[in-house]
């Protein structure tokens, strides 16, 4: 029996003139781990959301199609009878834990289910363990962080080993060791307890691994159902915004099949010839390495010139800047920053090293406890939560026309700004804070790229690096590092409080195993290449020089060239 | 800097008792400090609720209230039975004729009085300043979720709201103050703000209310008896309430500690008031002497 069937599963939200989803029918087996894929407003929440009973029960609308869960008609039982069946896992982690304590919030599910005293103990310590949340157990739910809430929630979405869980984008907000993390953990727990995993995240490449199948929705409808490799072909031709970086290099090589994770990309390029045995090999000197070792130089040269250009004129400079609780540890630890006017520079770190408090600094929200901060103007911040900038009934009333104009939402201007998507939000957001004749000296961003897709974030990207033009610099704290090489000139790595990293994009993200993209991983780190453009590049320079080296007479007549030349 | 008195796990004899003893506990402060009259047996309250408070750490929070609470409290209450009393012989100020209030006469009697249950109600307040922070919130809920289910999950989304609201309201102050032109001026913006916090918290409320039916609140399930024994800190707990409580009852109706306001003050200070001064706060603050197992 599937543990989740969908069947012609038509769905409309109440006064909603378009359905949410449409003739949707999928099923679910037991042990099964499937990722749920598609861009912004695809319809996945609503999916996921049917799948628990919240739709329709909680949400009320229109309904047609059955949903079964472990053969439980969701029309006939409610969210809390499927809850015995399905663990469910939601975007913000601040609204999902409802008890005092992580010890009552564990045991929460399986007190409301009866079950006695010593299974509810047993099963409280054994998700603990297994999702590292031993040392939380009695600590006060509202002194979590983002991250350690979201590991609390899906410890409470565990704990009653449901057949199936649900998650709606659970790493959003975790940095990339505690989202590999999880995925990991996901995929252990279902392969040891079999239990069926449905996720919905917008960074593939996070996970496209550890799953056996991708379903694709495209405005309420399945329109594509197959596993990752199959997947990733069908999304090269009909929908490049969900290709993951990987795949995106290896099409514009024309190198088939798309690789579904590192490690089979990396199996694929040496196969070729087109990898060398180690990193540090394919730095060694041979002829491809001129042209390796050109765009470290020119990466690194261009950093200096920033480097040196950045005391000159400083948009805001943060000296010696600490942030001590009273009874409590230190957030900032002596942090020295220099942004440079135009200057565009990613944030990183993992959860509660310190990026949210160091931006709050820097836009004068709290006061340092020690050190001094300067700004040669405003410093506009964009906090995690668009919807807390906005206070009127129609977009037209946020901000003046101007600044609605330049984020492009003038089109939507009679709207009201809680009806909009997650990007359009964003870039009111982004109206309201740099509303003002005169451009703000630094634009600073918390986590502006949680649940877009691809295409919103390019736009971020894109618009962010128009400020440059302003003379405005952009400082963005993120845990997207994708996002990161895109946009950012220079990044900075935060640590408990601390700078432990500060260079250029190149630099930083190339050699590491968490703080780094899918192209540097696949590459190694060869040529400090981070984006598949920068890996496309130095591929096909590597195949140029090995063409090259085989043009000449070989003397023993065979044809060594690589796999990919023949 | 907020309001909100949050329960944290510390080393301290309530703190490792039992949700529900901890909380006769505190009701049993709280009351005693309604029924007190003299007002030194009711200052041997006021100082065991406050070392009290400082044996399970939460003296600053207690210091918070009094300075937050302590002179509206004490002011109103003064204010308001000076102003409707008609006892007291003791006439301070004649304000003369107040239509429905009629003679107004402003004494001495009604304004003691009147600071006496100020003092009355802010014990009462630390009271559960004390049970805020040192009873666990959850394993009470847990207990009340046996008895009163749906009154239970109201109390639980109260319960989780309030910090979360309180958050929201500071991340919204927070996030206006990040405008161009800083918080907005004028009755219409502050209403703007207000409208927008309020649409806020009903979002949070819905998506609280999802993750409660997801996690199967609504199922009818009742939590299990936990079965565990009387600690020994659950029995010392539970004595010095019924003790205090006794003990405070059992001076009313004797009348060793009582005293007369009107018709004119009268303050007496017998052994039996000395004895019942020293004898509340000691019955109540002994269970804090034995600091076996405490550690969290």
């Amino acid at each position: 029996m599937s543990v989740l069937e969908v069947e012609g599963l038509s769905y409309r939200y109440p006064g909603a003139e378009t359905p949410a989803l449409d003739d949707v029918s999928i099923a679910i087996e037991p042990g099964e781990f499937c990722l749920l894929a598609g861009l912004s407003a695809s319809g996945k929440s609503t999916l996921l959301r049917a799948a628990c009973g919240l739709v329709p029960h909680f949400h009320g609308g229109e309904f047609a199609g059955r949903v079964t869960v472990a053969g439980l008609d969701t029309r006939e039982h409610g969210p809390a009878a499927i809850g015995a069946l399905a663990g469910t896992v939601f975007q913000d982690p601040e609204t999902q834990v409802v008890m005092g304590t992580v010890r009552a919030e564990l045991a929460l599910g399986l007190e409301n289910l009866g079950a006695p005293q010593a299974t509810v103990a047993r099963a409280i310590e054994e998700v603990a363990l297994a999702l590292g949340l031993g040392a939380l157990l009695d600590r006060s739910t509202h002194e979590l962080s983002g991250g350690e809430l979201q590991r609390v929630a899906l410890a409470a979405a565990l704990a009653p080993r449901p057949k199936l869980v649900l998650l709606d984008e659970p790493t959003s907000q975790l940095d990339p060791v505690a989202g590999d993390e999880l995925i990991w953990l996901l995929r252990r727990l279902n392969q040891e307890w079999d239990t069926a995993v449905l996720l919905i995240e917008h960074r593939l490449e996070r996970c496209l691994a550890a799953a056996d199948r991708v379903i694709v929705l495209d405005r309420g409808r399945v329109v594509s159902d197959a596993d990752p490799g199959t997947f990733l072909g069908w999304a090269g031709a009909a929908s490049p915004e969900l290709q993951t970086p990987g795949a995106r290099m290896f099409a514009d090589l024309g190198i088939e099949p798309a690789p579904v994770g590192v490690r089979q990309a990396r199996a694929t390029l040496r196969a070729r010839g087109m990898l060398e045995a180690s990193g540090a090999a394919a730095r060694g000197g041979s002829a491809l390495d001129a042209h390796e070792h050109s765009g470290q130089r020119s990466r690194r040269l261009s950093w200096r010139r920033n480097a040196k250009r950045a005391p000159a004129a400083e948009a805001l400079s943060m000296r010696g800047v600490w942030h001590e609780l009273r009874d409590g540890p230190s957030i900032l630890r002596g942090v020295e920053l220099v942004l440079a006017p135009g200057e565009r520079v990613a944030l990183l770190g993992r959860n509660g090293a310190g990026k949210s408090t160091l931006l709050r600094h820097a836009a004068g929200l709290q006061t340092a406890t020690r050190g001094r901060i300067e700004r040669s103007g405003r410093v506009a911040l964009l906090m995690q939560n668009p919807g807390d900038y906005f206070l009127h009934e129609r977009v037209a009333e946020e901000a003046s026309a101007a600044a609605i104009e330049r984020v492009g939402l003038s089109a939507l201007a009679q709207r009201n700004p809680r009806d909009l998507s997650g990007g359009e939000r964003q870039r009111l957001a982004l109206a309201i804070v740099t509303d003002s004749e005169q451009p703000p000296a630094v634009l600073a961003l918390d986590e502006p790229t949680r649940g877009m897709d691809r295409g919103a974030k390019h736009a971020l990207a894109g618009w962010l690096t128009e400020r440059r033009s302003e003379e405005t610099a952009v400082i963005v704290a993120t845990h997207d590092v994708e996002f990161a090489a895109a946009f950012a000139e220079r990044v900075l790595l935060l640590a408990e409080g601390r700078v432990i990293a500060d260079a250029s994009t190149a630099e930083v993200l190339s050699g590491g195993w968490y703080f780094t993209t899918e192209t540097a991983r696949i590459l190694d780190g060869a040529g400090r290449a981070l984006l598949p453009e920068d890996g496309r590049e130095l591929l096909r320079a590597r195949v140029a020089a090995a063409g090259k080296q085989h043009a000449r007479p070989h003397e023993g007549g065979q044809d060594a060239r690589p796999e990919v030349l023949r | 800097m907020s309001m909100l008195i949050a329960y944290r796990r510390r080393a301290s004899a309530l703190h490792a008792t039992r949700a529900s003893i901890g909380a006769l506990y505190g009701v049993a402060l709280a009351s005693a400090a309604l029924i007190v009259e003299h007002p030194l047996v009711l200052a041997g309250l006021f100082v065991a609720v406050l070392l009290a408070g400082r044996a399970c750490g939460v003296s600053r929070e207690m210091a918070r209230t009094l300075r937050t609470l302590a002179l509206p409290i004490l002011l109103l209450s003064v204010l308001v039975n000076v102003l409707v009393s008609r006892g007291g012989l003791t006439v301070f100020a004649r304000l003369g004729y107040f239509g429905p209030l009629g003679q107004v006469n402003l004494t001495v009697e009604a304004a003691a009085y009147g600071l006496l249950v100020g003092v009355r109600l802010l014990i009462a307040a630390l009271a559960a300043v004390l049970i805020s922070g040192a009873v666990d919130p959850d394993e009470l809920l847990r207990s009340l979720r046996r008895l009163y289910p749906s009154s239970a999950l109201a109390a639980t989304v109260a319960t989780r709201l309030i910090p979360v609201l309180a958050r929201d309201a500071e991340r919204m102050a927070d996030a206006q103050r990040c405008r161009p032109a800083g918080l907005p001026d004028g009755a219409r913006a502050r209403l703007g703000i207000l409208r927008a916090v309020i649409a806020g918290s009903l979002d949070r409320s819905l998506d609280v209310a999802a993750t409660l039916e997801v996690r199967g609140y609504g199922s009818g399930g009742r939590p299990a008896r936990l079965g565990r024994s009387l600690s020994r800190h659950d029995a010392h707990f539970a004595l010095a309430a019924i003790a205090t409580f006794a003990a405070v009852i059992a001076t009313r109706a004797s009348g060793v500690a009582g005293f007369n306001i009107y018709p004119v003050l009268h303050l007496s200070f017998g052994v039996g008031v000395l004895l019942t001064a020293l004898a509340v706060p000691a019955l109540a603050l002994a269970p804090f002497l034995d600091h076996r197992g405490i550690e969290p």
